[in-house]
């Protein structure tokens, strides 16, 4: 049922200057592949290229495929494939549950459906009644958590992990983490994590992949 | 293969339209007037009988008695006017950034940029006249005067009460430029970089930030700059009579009932525009000749520890600008509301509504005028904008900062020069005289305000929330209506009443536009200025005043109240 999120042979440059070079990866569901380099190496850059909001400055070639779709030609929305970045980035101007609402996608119309899935969801997490909320008044670790679940709720076809746990503190990151790493798991999603941090790819008990720093990169 | 139906209602493709929409709605007419100025600058308007060119305007122009004075005033109104603003702002900004002195200062000050100038030079002469309230408010007991002083205050020939009237006005503007600039260039640590060398602060700021600054605020002082020596309204009001400034005496050729002075007006509008050009190479040299001996300055590594007593001028300063606005406020609410005001008298001893409710009967109508054609102005500007911002953001590589100064355009070239020849062009459309005209006229410089105050903050915004949002299923056109404009609602609206206070200060594109068929607060308040009716000035400056006032309350309480329950979207400063 699941399928696994494919890159073949995905290249991307940037004023003549490789950072993505040639890469094929295939991450299995479920699972997670970790890739790993220093600032400036590309691992944004190739984020950006699979979600498909990388700028035009960058010259890209490669083709992606999720749910067993290719989705190279696809306009971001299009894709379906969810991003998590540092920070939260719950909209400010919406309060938890329609946060929650915006992630849904609109084929479910029936609103009986989309608020029990809503507060299924907030329930999963431990944040049962937490709908009418302001996001603001939610601890980082609650904001995270909203924040997962509601790509979770946008039916992904793969998950892209922009060092999601970097901001967080020691004692919200070791529980964060596995947290979502389990629902990465359970619901079968492949999923791309991005770090710079060693034990991030520890917990992540996949794949490992290194972006060679280039010699000599400008600062 | 649903492709190419999809790209052809992307909202991306009519975005495409918009730079090039704005470009032709802003610089078209102040081309096609400029042209249509330039003609009859040289003899040629079929209209009034002019079939083919010739120099007589010219001569008809430099043979005009006090000429020489006109543009030497024209010229030392700009320049001085310029000067000294900056100077104040600059030297405040020095002594003061970082500490509650300046965010005071900068909460006090932001709320006047909205009063228009009219307003401001309207107070201002209701200030200085012979019997005006600050005479008042020291006799007899200081001054021993019971009858008003025969003194010319107001209208001196050296145009000195112009430019302090102008100053006045300027130094809130050019203060909120400095601080956006301040905002970009981390001049916080820059300073304390320069502190721990042991420089003063007011040294350490002039020599580690203000070159950084100056860059950003350029445009906007010459905009200044352009302002001052091409004023018309305030100019009217506060400057000398004879001879007037330039521009003065341009519209007292274009007013004149024998349209033969339509030929040498438009001379002299072309010169009104050389002056400006002069002005700016004048003040483009002075930046040289700054630029060398700061430079020196800066070599030389004077410390200025001591600056005890600039800090204090500065501050003086200042304050004397922002409190010369407030009184002029009063002062005119005061008039609107007075029935009796005998000389000596602080206070006018009975008060009276029949000022606003009887005198006035058109008074209404006329602010109905002034809003309609304020709201349309500023919304088809704040659309515009937003849709060029957009189309930005969404294809950086197109539009460049670099075409930045396309906006200011309409800020540097004399309204004056261009008005008459689009006068001409809309009479000769059939257009003149109509409420659409007018707007036009003023959109020409609601737009680039409303851009100027729009584009940081959507620059600024963060473009992950959209990258979020993208990739939650959401269009680009849902991430637009749903979470960017939302997010921004306060900027944008904030923008929208910048545009309307700009809309509604506008005089003499009311004035060429309107054919003179369309009264707005402004044109009427100016227009009443010569007459002396205090009360009745009263009444119009001060809602000419209060209508941006409370566009801005307006823009400020909508979002208030939307989110209320959305704490990180409310203002905490």
């Amino acid at each position: 049922m699941a399928h696994a999120l494919e890159l073949h042979d995905v290249h991307i440059a940037v004023g003549g200057r490789a950072l993505i070079d040639h890469l094929d990866l295939v991450v299995s569901p479920g699972t997670v592949t970790t890739v790993m380099g220093e600032s400036g190496a590309g691992k944004s850059s190739l984020l950006a290229f699979l979600c498909g909001t990388l700028s035009p400055a960058f010259a890209a070639s490669g083709r992606v495929v999720a749910g067993g779709v290719d989705v190279s030609a696809d306009p971001p929305e299009r894709r379906r494939i969810g991003i998590l970045f540092q920070d939260d980035l719950l909209f400010p101007h919406m309060s938890v549950g329609q946060n929650l609402a915006f992630g849904l996608p609109r084929s479910i119309d029936d609103w009986r459906t989309r608020s029990r899935l809503i507060a299924d969801g907030l329930a999963e997490v431990g944040l049962a009644g937490f709908g009418d909320r302001d996001p603001a008044t939610l601890s980082g670790g609650q904001r995270a958590r909203v924040a997962v679940i509601r790509v979770m709720l946008s039916q992904p076809r793969a998950l892209l992990l922009d060092e999601p746990f970097s901001k967080l503190d020691a004692a919200t990151k070791g529980r964060f983490r596995p947290f979502v790493f389990d629902h990465v798991r359970k619901r079968s999603i492949p999923t791309l994590l991005v770090t710079h941090d060693p034990q991030d790819a520890l917990a992540a008990a996949g794949p490992v992949i290194h972006l060679g720093s280039i010699d000599g990169a400008p600062a | 293969m649903a492709a190419p139906v999809r790209d052809a209602l992307n909202p991306a493709r009519m975005l495409r339209f918009f730079p090039a929409a704005t470009l032709v709605f802003l610089l078209g007419p102040i081309l096609a007037g400029l042209l249509g100025t330039a003609l009859p600058a040289f003899g040629f308007l079929p209209a009034l009988g002019g079939e083919q060119l010739s120099l007589r305007p010219w001569e008809q122009l430099f043979a005009t008695p006090g000429l020489a004075t006109s543009i030497r005033l024209s010229l030392t109104t700009g320049l001085i006017t310029t000067a000294l603003a900056l100077a104040i702002v600059v030297l405040f900004a020095a002594a003061w950034h970082g500490t509650a002195v300046f965010r005071w200062a900068q909460r006090l000050l932001s709320p006047l940029l909205s009063v228009p100038h009219v307003a401001v030079a309207l107070g201002f002469a209701f200030l200085l006249i012979p019997s005006g309230w600050l005479m008042r408010m020291f006799s007899p007991w200081a001054t021993g005067y019971t009858r008003p002083p025969d003194y010319v205050l107001v209208q001196d020939p050296a145009g000195i009460s112009l430019i302090l009237g102008l100053v006045i006005k300027e130094v809130p503007y050019l203060f909120l430029m400095v601080m956006a600039a301040l905002a970009q260039v981390d001049a916080e640590r820059y300073r304390t970089v320069a502190r721990t060398f042991g420089y003063g602060p007011m040294v350490a700021w002039l020599k580690a930030v203000f070159p950084r600054i100056y860059p950003q605020i350029r445009l906007p002082i010459f905009a200044v700059l352009a302002y001052g020596v091409s004023v018309v309204d305030v100019a009217m009001i506060l400057g000398p009579t004879v001879p007037p400034p330039l521009s003065v005496q341009l519209m007292q050729w274009f007013n004149d009932a024998d349209l033969a002075y339509r030929f040498v007006a438009s001379a002299g509008a072309l010169l009104q525009f050389g002056l400006v050009i002069g002005a700016i190479a004048i003040w483009c040299f002075a930046e040289r000749l700054v630029a060398y001996v700061g430079r020196r300055w800066i070599d030389a590594g004077s410390r200025g520890r001591s600056d005890g007593a600039i800090r204090a001028a500065a501050v003086i300063a200042l304050a004397i600008a922002f409190i010369a606005i407030l009184f002029s406020m009063a002062a005119m609410a005061l008039w609107s509301v007075a029935e009796r005001w005998r000389f000596p008298d602080a206070m006018p001893s009975v008060l009276t509504a029949a000022n606003w409710l009887e005198r006035t009967p058109d008074l209404w109508a006329i602010a109905l005028t002034t809003l309609v054609i304020a709201v349309i102005a500023a919304i088809v500007a704040t659309i515009l904008v937003v849709g060029n911002l957009e189309l930005e953001t969404r294809r950086p590589e197109k539009i460049a900062q670099r075409s930045l100064w396309l906006l200011y355009v309409p800020l540097i070239v004399p309204q004056i020069a261009f008005l008459f020849g689009a006068q001409i062009l809309l009479v000769w459309a059939s257009l003149d005289g109509g409420l659409l005209a007018v707007v036009w006229g003023h959109f020409l410089f609601v737009l680039p305000y409303v851009f100027l105050s729009l584009a940081d903050p959507y620059r600024s915004w963060d473009v992950r929330f959209a990258r979020t949002a993208l990739c939650l299923g959401a269009s680009p056109r849902r991430v637009l209506f749903a979470v960017k404009l939302p997010m921004l609602l306060r900027a944008v609206l904030v923008a929208f009443a910048v545009g309307f206070a700009v809309s509604v200060a506008q005089y003499l594109p009311t004035l060429f536009a309107g054919a003179g068929r369309v009264s707005t607060l402004t044109t009427e308040a100016v227009a009443l200025s010569a007459g002396g009716d205090r009360r009745l000035i009263g009444v119009y400056a001060f809602l000419q005043m209060a209508l941006p006032f409370l566009a801005f309350v307006v823009a400020a309480a909508v979002p208030a109240w939307m989110f209320r329950r959305r704490r990180d979207l409310q203002v905490t400063t």
